[in-house]
């Protein structure tokens, strides 16, 4: 008789238990700690149900039922990547660091892989994650093995840094958390652009901590684009403190099911926070953005443009809460959320959530949901243009609307390229 | 050679078309004037292909060719073009990008070579010069933020491009100032030739000044109820469409 081995967060659990003493850093005892509490969070509350309001639209069960193993033991050796969008890249295999395939020489600041170089990182590893509330930010804590730190001195220009995320298929279902952190000194500057793929049954849960300090500008692209059999559920934290921007703009198109979860704290005056993105699924895939907006000092920014769209039997979420604190006068808040449903089978639930404190403050939001207009179509098949390429030119000027909002061009155009290699995979399948 | 016969149609179970017979020979301008509600912009859908209007009898062919069971795209290849009478707004939808994707699709359906961005430019702002449209309205989106003389003079450049042998012009003069009306009429008539055929669609006789027609055709709820030549715009324009009603 053999029994089966425990699903879900028992599983994870159990994997906790097994391998504690072997994950990276098990002699340091701040990093014990950190994780054994992580571990007791997360025995306390399990993957969060849609009993949770946070995760009210969004089914973890599927995640929660399966029975994921660690990566294979690393492999050293030659592996295909995708197109470089930057000259400089740290890449990462099932959440390892790979120097070997990484492009790091003459950066002016230190992108290191986080296991190697946990001395450095420990005052900030754990600083703004919270496990004690999210359960996913629990489970990557307990079970990181790497990831990458990004460390870059006041006044430095870090330029463009690509983390790329390569995840192989095993053959069996796998779990990987890799854990980033990426830190700007006053008045430094950089252009990170992740780039997610992967294949096989995996679950990729990657948390970030991201501190912008006075003056400084984070432009962090996302590009998240694996294969529709990945699960890709990230959480980031990110603190932007006085005259500093954080600027993140994701694109989701491709796992089967993706939570883009981000929680970003402005804390000093005249800081502004960004957080755009487009979120694309097809037939039996579901996408989730669910962001937090804390507004804790005066005159901050926040913007916020998200566009879904959706095909077949497949479904959207987007959930931005924004909370204005009653020292944070003069925010000037925004955030607009817009759908497009290219099938009658497809869903968005949206959920924008003000709470606002201080009374001097302007704040606005607001939510579409339509089909592709009837008219324009008609206008632009007229004109002897195939009903095919009519319809991606109307949902690529749908997307439009945010993709203009990236400044920087290296990363306008990757942006650009995902959502087009996503629409073209469309139509070959219809 | 654009010949309907006993066309009609209907939309929502609704009978609008009720027996259309229309022949515009190749190289010939005809105009339809008929009173609101007579069907004028339904015919010009349902030649156009617009999905909600259902053909229930009759037939309509272009050059010999039977277009109303093709696609609207495949009418545009086979030289068909639709001049909206409120043409459709594309935020998003940069000018320049949409008509060139609109000519080299209708220059690939005709087995023609597709021309690139250089070429393109080139001739678009030939063919603007001479609708004096300034070039900055290649850079626009789609028909966003122009006025209506502007969407319109968008409307024949896309035509000038386009080159169709059969153009359908739907109430093109309304909303037009003099001015407007005058450069939009130049254009028309500068595609005018042998191997060019138009449809006027128009309330008012005005416009038939600068686009004389070589036949006026008088739509009444749903039928053509009397042809003549371009002296009958006159009549009508003096003794109204009741007159035209009584005698019939």
């Amino acid at each position: 008789m053999t029994t089966a081995a425990p699903t879900g967060a028992a599983g994870f659990l159990a994997r906790y238990e097994g391998l504690k003493d072997h994950l990276p850093g098990a002699r340091k005892p701040w990093l014990n700690t950190l994780r054994a509490d992580a571990a007791v969070h997360f025995a306390a509350r399990g993957f969060p149900t849609r009993r949770v309001e946070q995760w009210k639209y969004t089914d973890l069960g599927v995640v929660a039922q399966a029975h994921f193993a660690e990566p294979l033991t690393m492999v050293e050796g030659a592996l295909a990547l995708p197109v470089p969008n930057a000259p400089h890249r740290a890449v990462f295999v099932d959440g390892r660091f790979r120097e070997d395939l990484s492009t790091l020489d003459g950066l002016a600041y230190r992108a290191l892989g986080l296991a190697q170089n946990l001395n450095e990182a420990e005052p900030y590893l754990g600083a703004l994650a919270k496990p004690e509330r999210e359960p996913l930010a629990a489970l990557n804590t307990m079970l990181f093995e790497d990831g990458l730190f990004i460390d870059i001195p006041e006044g430095v220009d870090g330029g463009l840094l690509e983390l790329v995320s390569i995840a192989l298929d095993p053959g069996r279902p796998f779990a990987f958390h890799p854990r980033h952190l990426v830190r700007l000194g006053a008045g430094a500057t950089l252009t990170l652009i992740e780039t997610a793929t992967g294949r096989g049954q995996c679950l990729h849960n990657p948390v970030f901590e991201i501190e912008v300090a006075e003056g400084a500008t984070l432009t962090h692209g996302r590009l998240l684009q694996e294969e529709a059999t990945v699960f890709h559920l990230s959480t980031i934290y990110a603190t932007i403190a006085a005259a500093g921007t954080y600027d993140n703009f994701t694109v989701a198109a491709g796992p089967r099911l993706t939570r883009n979860e981000i929680h970003a704290a402005l804390t000093g005056p005249k800081a502004a926070c960004h957080m755009n993105g487009a979120q694309m699924a097809a037939d039996g895939q579901h996408v989730d953005t669910t962001t937090s907006l804390d507004h804790a000092a005066p005159d901050c920014a926040s913007r916020q443009t998200y566009k879904t769209v959706l095909t077949g039997r497949s479904r959207g979420v987007f959930q931005g809460k924004i909370l204005v604190r009653r020292e944070a006068q003069k925010t000037d808040g925004y955030q607009m959320n817009q759908a497009l449903l290219l099938s009658e089978e497809a869903e968005i639930d949206s959920k924008p959530q003000l709470e606002i404190y201080a009374d001097d403050v302007k704040c606005s939001h607001g939510a579409t949901v339509g089909a592709l207009d009837a008219d324009s179509l008609f206008y632009l098949r007229t004109r002897g243009i195939p009903e095919s390429q009519a319809k991606a030119m109307l949902v690529e000027a749908f997307l439009h609307e945010a993709v203009e909002t990236v400044t920087d061009e290296t990363l306008r155009g990757a942006l650009t390229r995902a959502l087009d290699a996503w629409w073209s995979r469309q139509a070959a399948v219809a | 050679m654009l010949r309907i016969e006993g066309l009609t149609a209907e939309i929502d179970g609704k009978e609008i078309l009720k027996g259309i017979d229309l022949e515009v020979p190749t190289g010939e301008v005809h105009a339809i004037m008929g009173p609101n509600g007579s069907g004028k912009s339904t015919l010009s859908y349902v030649l156009s292909g617009r999905e909600g209007y259902e053909v229930t009898a009759g037939t309509a062919t272009l050059n010999g060719v039977d277009i109303l069971a093709m696609e609207p795209e495949e009418r545009a290849a086979a030289g068909l073009f639709l001049a909206f009478q409120y043409p459709v707004e594309l935020p998003g939808v940069g000018n320049a990008t949409f008509l060139r994707t609109a000519l080299n699709a209708v220059r690939k359906g005709r087995g023609e070579s597709e021309l690139d961005a250089m070429q393109f430019l080139k001739l678009a702002r030939q063919r603007m010069t001479a609708l004096s449209m300034p070039e900055d309205m290649l850079k626009r989106g789609v028909n966003v933020g122009f006025s209506g003389g502007e969407k319109k003079r968008n409307e024949i450049l896309q035509m000038a491009l386009l080159q169709p042998s059969m153009a359908i012009l739907d109430e093109t003069d309304s909303g037009l100032d003099i001015d407007a009306l005058k450069i939009v009429s130049d254009g028309v008539n500068a595609m005018r030739g042998p191997n060019f055929s138009a449809l006027v669609i128009t309330h008012y006789q005005r416009l038939l000044d600068y686009i004389v027609p070589d036949r006026v055709h008088v739509l009444m709820a749903g039928r053509i109820v009397k042809s003549g030549g371009p002296e009958l715009a006159k009549e009508l324009e003096a003794q109204g469409y009741a007159s035209v009603q009584a005698a019939a």
